[in-house]
């Protein structure tokens, strides 16, 4: 049987894991601009709803990217902070 | 070979091509920006997924949500290339093709490429790719070869479509390598940007005008907007802050 201790370090590594999944797939889908995911999602519900009204709708995404793109580019100049960091 | 097997092996070639093109394009791209074991671990893993599906569905392979899987993927790529891009743009702005050098501030730490670990990064980029065009392929031979009762035809024109564009892309990899790091950052953005826009709107049943013709269309926009964004980001047009001006 196991002792109460192997019991939490288990619970342990498995809530560490669980945090680094996580953190992978939030750095992975986010990055250090959470405006694009948001544009990107928000531009394919409109891209949906366009189809459903039966209108073309493929040039939709077209245009978010060339705006978020542009903006993004916009926002970290302005945020960008004396370290360098590009 | 008969006229109409002749037919469908010309028309799987063809189709397959395309998509082994879009395949080695996205594996290349990691590879040559993440590094080539993630690269070559992340195409091998979609490849397992890939022949255990066919195995299971066989023919029914049809039934499969192309299209959720489209969207899901085709969203990803697309949200982490325009992360890419934008990197790639303000990298090339600021060092030119320089690459690497005394004022070059180094990876950010999510773009940091492991080096004692597995760069899970890579892999899932190479993975999707290999999975989501795999599954397409597969798609090809089924609904060609399948429909006309010519399936080892179309079987064989696939496999041979899928290994001469893995030859060309093994063969160009060293000119792929003296490219510079920045420059290549930009080029897997644009890729990543362009497949996973075409994708995520396929996804969410948008037809493309020309169908896969219309990559082509996308890639060259997104090269002239690049291009200009660099433009505007080289002359400093976009306004800056204090600090933003005082770290060069």
């Amino acid at each position: 049987m196991a002792s109460p201790h192997s019991c939490r370090r288990g619970v342990g590594l498995m809530i560490s894991a669980i945090a680094a999944f996580g953190r992978f797939w939030y750095r992975f889908i986010v990055g250090d601009d959470w405006s694009i995911a948001i544009a990107v999602l928000v531009g394919l519900g409109l891209t949906y709803a366009l189809r459903r009204r039966a209108s073309v709708a493929w040039w939709l995404m077209p245009a978010v990217v060339v705006v978020v793109l542009g903006v993004s580019l916009y926002r970290g100049r302005l945020n960008r902070t004396g370290s360098g960091r590009l | 070979m008969s006229s109409a097997a002749l037919a469908v092996a010309v028309t799987t070639f063809l189709a397959s091509a395309v998509e082994g093109i879009e395949m080695v394009a996205i594996v290349a791209g990691v590879g040559v920006t993440r590094g080539w074991r993630a690269a070559i671990a992340g195409a091998a893993g979609g490849l397992v997924v890939l022949a255990v599906l066919v195995a299971v569905f066989g023919l029914a392979l049809t039934a499969i949500p192309i299209g959720i899987l489209r969207l899901v993927v085709g969203a990803l790529l697309l949200i982490v290339g325009l992360n890419w891009l934008r990197k790639g743009i303000r990298r090339l702005a600021a060092q030119g093709l320089r690459g690497a050098g005394p004022g070059d501030p180094g990876p950010t730490e999510e773009e940091e490429v492991p080096r004692d670990r597995r760069d899970w990064t890579g892999f899932v980029l190479a993975f999707k790719g290999v999975l989501l065009e795999g599954l397409e392929v597969a798609f090809i031979v089924v609904t060609f070869g399948g429909t006309s009762n010519q399936l080892g035809v179309a079987v064989v024109a696939a496999i041979g479509a899928l290994v001469l564009v893995a030859a060309f892309g093994l063969a160009i990899q060293p000119l792929v390598r003296r490219i510079p790091r920045s420059a290549l950052q930009l080029a897997v953005g644009l890729l990543l940007t362009t497949f996973g826009t075409f994708w995520a709107v396929e996804g969410v049943g948008v037809d493309w005008p020309g169908s896969d013709a219309a990559i082509v269309g996308l890639l060259g926009l997104y090269v002239v907007v690049a291009a200009g964004y660099l433009a505007v980001e080289r002359a400093g047009w976009l306004p800056r802050t204090a600090a933003g001006a005082a770290s060069g």
